[in-house]
């Protein structure tokens, strides 16, 4: 058994433009150069092949844009002066991902798996107006359920989506159509944009999404992972109020 | 000129690893365009994993951004699936840079590294809306370009191609952007074209085919002859004298996404004089010109600190003669700012020169692959093709690789070389289980991977004269070699598609006949060739007979003494009397000794263009005897343990 690392600094980020085509494992790699770039130390893991110790959160598909990202980064010393750290990484990044705050986090605290509850969502429909996608929520929102089949495992299976969705309403028009405010559960599993789309009468079809927030909910308050004033060597255990 | 972007965007969800469309390296540029200055897209024609490494490409692309008249750009083959997309709704090839589209260029200019990337070469230039035959371009469109090491037998492209640039491109690329600059200042007007490349024909190092013609009576081709007298009968190929006057690249591009050869590459000699007589690369990029070894330690450095890799190679054709490579590896190794996670891994590794101290270097971060190429599977057949490594060079090269710890080795091997035997194919299978057998004495499940291709002949060779083995024949090699390791336990086979070797056969010694085939091909939907998924041995044979081409005539036929090469109006510096020499030596099973080290044996490459190897050490590293009968002790003594007895590498 070895000693377990002592430190953990959990970061947030934004992946915006071209770079929203990269993929998740790829990402990975890049903040894995960005790390050593910035000269922050990380733990390895131990082995053959060491890797650093870095753990994500829920993936965000290939294709879609976010506010909040973000990433657990062991290490066996503080980092100094967390303030200047999301300028030293976005520095390191490439264009379009950038860290928005950076925070000492204790080990104790649940992963970033376990820990978000929801997730908030934009939605770009196009070729639809306001109204009838206004339309087409009030039916979603009405009816008692919300059945999607779906596979999963080689098995077909017919899930009700509507206990996941925890707001749902048109933002207003866009130039090419209409956009989507979503809250989507992520526990037990989470509920994506697509597979809401797909449940929707008529289904639709999503262009642009964004992943705005991501909340965890610590004694029956909704709160953020990270808020994006949150840089400070603090345990978002004690921020919550 | 505008951007591409709007239109790519809304396709890219829908292909797959669209992360290769996208640009946003570190080390990628961003040219802004201004009147008159000369716009280079720099292309490969394959994937974007398979070509961003690309480091020919890389050098040129920093070059000709640093000039002031001129910008470059870059461009991969668009997988199939956004291929369909783009044709679908007409977006045309574009740069990853700007998403600029192709057409837009000036020069797209490929580099060609492999033949069975010729017919995306074409869909290249039709995606870019350009006429894939020389012929039907006019002013407006882009002169298209190639380099790279397929470029010594330019002639199965030679109707696609404007220019074909040999050797070295680090001094003829400004050389020639300053004529298109010209042209670009004249207006491009109508009927320019021909003036252009008619200058362009002047410039040392660039051959333009359609200034040439072809003669042949009957199927013999009588000689390729200029159609002017201004255009130079030979074309001889470009060379660098001193790789340290060209420190590039010095931002190395690093992908978002994973790409082969993901790391931090340094070029730390250039050319072989090793004399392999089946390996172009080391007969057409002599002489050897080293980098001196302060810069590639900077470069390393530098390079380590800008890109965030964990990883470095040092490249070469053979980088275990660099002088002084353990100084290197090991200051890399040891460096306190790489915190000891740096790993080193050295391409290319020659088995005679192998020594534990830099196998020990390498391993204190972590272990890389292992790969020796002993190439052929007897003393006899190693000494037809001038490789002269020893069984015992290679066992105790193995031994003290499994004593450092490895445990996994892939060894390279040819099959179909001149003069093999089925007792110098079988011999492939006994070195890999004698490998084997020496990795039990350290870990419990050694393995060794074979990695076995078919030779294909190739220009500017001693094996020109050559007649490549037939699919059956290499199909009944590796099965020969197949059978003798079925039962071997960590001996494990990979063969290249025989029927593929063929196809390269055809081209690599192939003349201008070939054009319409290769068109014929493309047209019927035959690109990415590489990918054995895409790979249609059937519809080239087809293409072949329709056009009434004889397979057999251009691969399988030994050539004579007197045959005019399709290749012979082009020179690497090589005397075709040498080459001649050479074959005729390795048909008598005598080998050639490296002239780093010893008297020049004259084959051109030096003396023709007046310049001289550049190595920093005077005598040749240890290991390293090629059957020179010098004293390989020089190098330094290097124990190795095999069994219980010390002794030095590659001693008898």
């Amino acid at each position: 058994m070895t000693a377990p690392v002592p430190f953990r600094i959990r970061v947030r980020f934004s992946k915006l433009g071209k770079v929203r085509f990269l993929g998740h494992r790829d990402l990975a790699r890049v903040w894995e150069r960005a790390l050593r770039k910035a000269a922050l130390p990380v733990a390895y893991s131990e082995g053959f092949s060491p890797r650093p110790r870095l753990s994500f959160g829920l993936a965000l598909s290939t294709a879609y844009e976010s506010l909040g990202e973000y990433l657990d980064i062991d290490t066996w010393e503080m980092w100094p002066d967390l303030a200047a750290v999301p300028g030293r990484l976005s520095a390191c990044l490439p264009e379009g991902i950038d860290v928005t705050a950076a925070c000492a986090v204790s080990r104790s605290e649940p992963s970033l798996q376990q820990a978000v509850t929801s997730c908030t969502w934009l939605i770009d429909i196009v070729d639809i107006s306001a109204a009838d996608l206004g339309a087409v929520v009030d039916r979603a929102l009405a009816a008692p359920t919300l059945m999607l089949e779906r596979e999963r495992k080689g098995n077909t299976v017919t899930d009700d989506l509507r206990p996941q969705v925890v707001a749902l309403d048109v933002v207003g028009p866009t130039p090419t159509g209409a956009r989507l405010h979503a809250e989507l559960g992520t526990q037990p599993r989470t509920l994506r944009p697509s597979e809401l789309l797909a449940a929707l009468e008529p289904p639709l079809e999503e262009a642009l999404v964004s992943r705005t927030h991501q909340w965890t909910t610590s004694d029956g308050a909704r709160r953020e992972i990270l808020p994006l004033d949150a840089t400070h060597p603090m345990h978002v255990g004690e921020r919550a109020s | 000129m505008g951007s591409l972007w709007t239109a790519l965007e809304p396709l890219l969800p829908k292909v797959q690893k669209p992360a290769r469309y996208i640009g946003l390296e570190d080390g990628s540029q961003r040219p802004d365009p201004q009147p008159g200055q000369v716009g280079w897209l720099m292309m490969y024609p394959d994937t974007y994993e398979i070509g961003l490494p690309n480091q020919g490409l890389q050098i040129l692309y920093e070059i000709v951004n640093e000039r002031p008249d001129a910008y470059a750009e870059r461009s991969y083959a668009p997988w199939v699936d956004l291929e369909a997309l783009m044709r679908q709704r007409n977006v045309p090839l574009f740069s990853v840079d700007t998403h600029r589209a192709a057409a837009d260029f000036d020069l797209i200019a490929f580099n060609l590294s492999a033949e069975l990337t010729y017919t995306n070469v074409l869909n290249c230039v039709d995606l870019a809306g350009v006429p894939v035959r020389s012929a039907d371009r006019r002013a407006e469109h882009p002169l298209v370009a190639v380099g790279g090491h397929c470029t010594y037998n330019p002639e199965p492209i030679a109707d696609f191609v404007d220019i074909v640039v040999l050797g070295d491109g680090e001094e003829v690329v400004s050389e020639i952007t300053e004529v298109v600059r010209e042209w670009k200042t004249g207006g491009r007007t109508d009927g320019s074209r021909e003036n252009v490349l008619r200058a362009l024909a002047q410039v040392p190092g660039v051959y333009v085919p359609s200034l040439y013609d072809a003669e042949f009576d009957g199927e013999r081709l009588v000689g390729i002859f200029p159609r002017f007298p201004d255009v130079p009968e030979i074309v001889e190929k470009r060379t660098i004298a001193d790789l340290g006057q060209w420190p590039y690249p010095r931002n190395q591009l690093v992908p978002l996404t994973e790409v082969v050869h993901d790391r931090l590459n340094v070029e730390v000699f250039r050319g072989c004089t090793r004399g392999c007589r089946f390996c172009q690369a080391g007969m057409i990029t002599r002489p050897v010109r080293e980098r001196p070894a302060e810069q590639v330690r900077s470069m390393v450095q530098s390079g380590l600190r800008r890109t965030g890799y964990d990883e470095v190679a040092l490249t070469s054709l053979s980088t275990a003669d660099f002088s002084g490579i353990e100084a290197v590896v090991a200051d890399t190794v040891n460096d306190p700012l790489n915190c000891g996670q740096v790993s080193v891994s050295l391409p290319s590794l020659r088995v005679d020169a192998f020594t534990v101290g830099v196998a020990a270097q390498i391993q204190k971060a972590r272990r890389t692959g292992l790969t020796f190429a002993p190439e052929a599977g007897t003393w006899r057949m190693r000494q037809v093709i001038n490789k002269l490594i020893r069984e015992e060079d290679l066992y105790g090269a193995v031994e003290s690789a499994y004593s450092q710890g490895w445990r996994r080795m892939k060894l390279y091997f040819l099959t179909g070389l001149p003069t093999e035997t089925d007792e110098d194919t079988l011999g492939i299978a006994e070195l890999a289980k004698n490998c084997v057998e020496l990795g039990r004495a350290h870990h419990k499940n050694p393995s060794v991977t074979v990695s076995l291709g078919g030779f294909v002949p190739k220009p500017f060779t001693p094996f020109q004269w050559f007649g490549q083995n037939t699919p059956v024949e290499l199909q009944r090699k590796i099965g020969l070699v197949r059978d003798a390791t079925k039962h071997s336990k960590g001996v494990q086979l990979k063969w290249h598609d025989p029927k593929a070797t063929l196809i390269e056969g055809i081209m690599s010694r192939g003349d201008r006949r070939l054009c319409p085939v290769i068109e014929d091909v493309w047209r019927h939907g035959g690109t990415f060739q590489e990918w054995s998924e895409h790979f249609d041995h059937r519809l080239w044979v087809d293409t072949m007979a329709a056009h009434g081409l004889s397979v057999d005539w251009y691969v399988h036929r030994h050539r004579t003494e007197d045959e005019v090469f399709g290749w012979d109006h082009l020179s690497a510096g090589l005397h075709r009397d040498f080459l001649w020499q050479d074959w005729r030596d390795a048909l008598d099973h005598l080998g050639l000794e490296d002239c780093r080290w010893t008297p020049c044996y004259d084959c051109g490459a030096c003396t023709g263009y007046g310049i001289e190897h550049v190595v920093a050490s005077a005598v040749p590293p240890a290991g390293g005897s090629q059957g020179t009968g010098q004293d390989r002790s020089s190098g330094g003594d290097v124990p190795v343990r095999l069994g219980v007895k010390p002794i030095a590498v590659g001693a008898p």
